[in-house]
């Protein structure tokens, strides 16, 4: 494994989800709560629209920083704050944009920060995956 | 909010057996496009005996202890009104297919926070050798009119 340095882009991406990607991801992982694929659901409790699964979110994230290092053994711990949600429109879908950068280096682990954004707004806090040297 | 909840511990959950196809599925859901996690022969070159989940896959599992959780009767938890606040995953080892996994739910607190109430919850994955596998926690914020994730 390639050295890590504070401040180093791990990797970067956008990411575009479609209603497709929800109804995709509530199948693959069994949430299928239906402010996720539906309109009227989501008007009812209040929301601006049908909203990416939280978990969707902070996979995608997570599958950008994997693709870079090539595996997982490595990874310690993840942890993220949900701070907003990612709002898919039917026709146009959503842009999530990831950028994985190096945060913190010690002599076990690197900690990896990640900024995740939709619509230049961070949906994600303190999203952190560390992994061992 | 019933603050008896905190240390309640659930009975395990049934068995989960990691199908080849669903890490794929998976993986192709969260745009995990890392071969170790779809391709047979990538995973093998890495040591592991099959395809690996992403890390995030654990929630499958959680997902199976935290509806034992919404099921009790006493606890004031509305699924309508509950909102995923927080998601940490702690790994002992990677999730590979042909794991058999089960999860084991303990509600570690409960925080009073305006009319809201965020409660943790610890659901611990081991391994059909009972070995520890990932600790997946949450944070539910549960309550009305609550700003965030919807769950």
């Amino acid at each position: 494994m390639a050295a890590f340095t504070v401040g180093d882009v791990v990797a970067e991406r956008t990411v575009h989800l479609t209603r497709e990607s929800l109804v995709r991801y509530a199948g693959a992982s069994g949430d299928f709560n239906p402010i996720h694929y539906r309109d009227d659901v989501a008007a009812e409790v209040g929301l601006p629209g049908v909203l990416a699964h939280g978990m969707l979110t902070m996979g995608i994230a997570s599958s950008v920083v994997v693709a870079a290092l090539g595996d997982v053994k490595s990874v310690l711990d993840y942890g993220v704050r949900f701070t907003k949600p990612v709002v898919v429109h039917p026709t146009e879908g959503a842009d999530v944009h990831v950028l994985a950068k190096v945060g913190a280096v010690d002599e076990e682990s690197a900690r990896i920060d990640l900024t995740v954004k939709h619509a230049d707004t961070a949906v994600l806090v303190k999203a952190q995956l560390r992994v061992a040297l | 909010m019933n603050n008896d909840l905190v240390g309640r511990e659930f009975p395990p959950t049934a068995p989960y057996l990691v199908g080849r196809e669903k890490v794929r599925e998976f993986a192709r859901a969260v745009f995990a496009d890392a071969p170790l996690h779809t391709d047979l022969d990538a995973a093998r070159a890495l040591g592991y005996a099959d395809v690996v989940a992403p890390p995030t896959f654990a929630m499958v599992i959680q997902d199976h202890t935290l509806q034992q959780l919404l099921a009790e009767p006493d606890s004031g938890i509305v699924l309508a009104r509950t909102i995923h606040a927080e998601q940490r995953f702690q790994y002992s080892r990677p999730i590979v297919a042909g794991d058999e996994l089960t999860g084991q739910l303990k509600v570690t607190g409960i925080r009073a926070l305006g009319g809201n109430a965020m409660i943790t919850s610890e659901a611990e994955i081991t391994d059909a050798d009972g070995a520890h596998v990932v600790t997946a926690i949450s944070v539910l914020l549960v309550g009305s009119e609550a700003e965030g994730e919807a769950a």
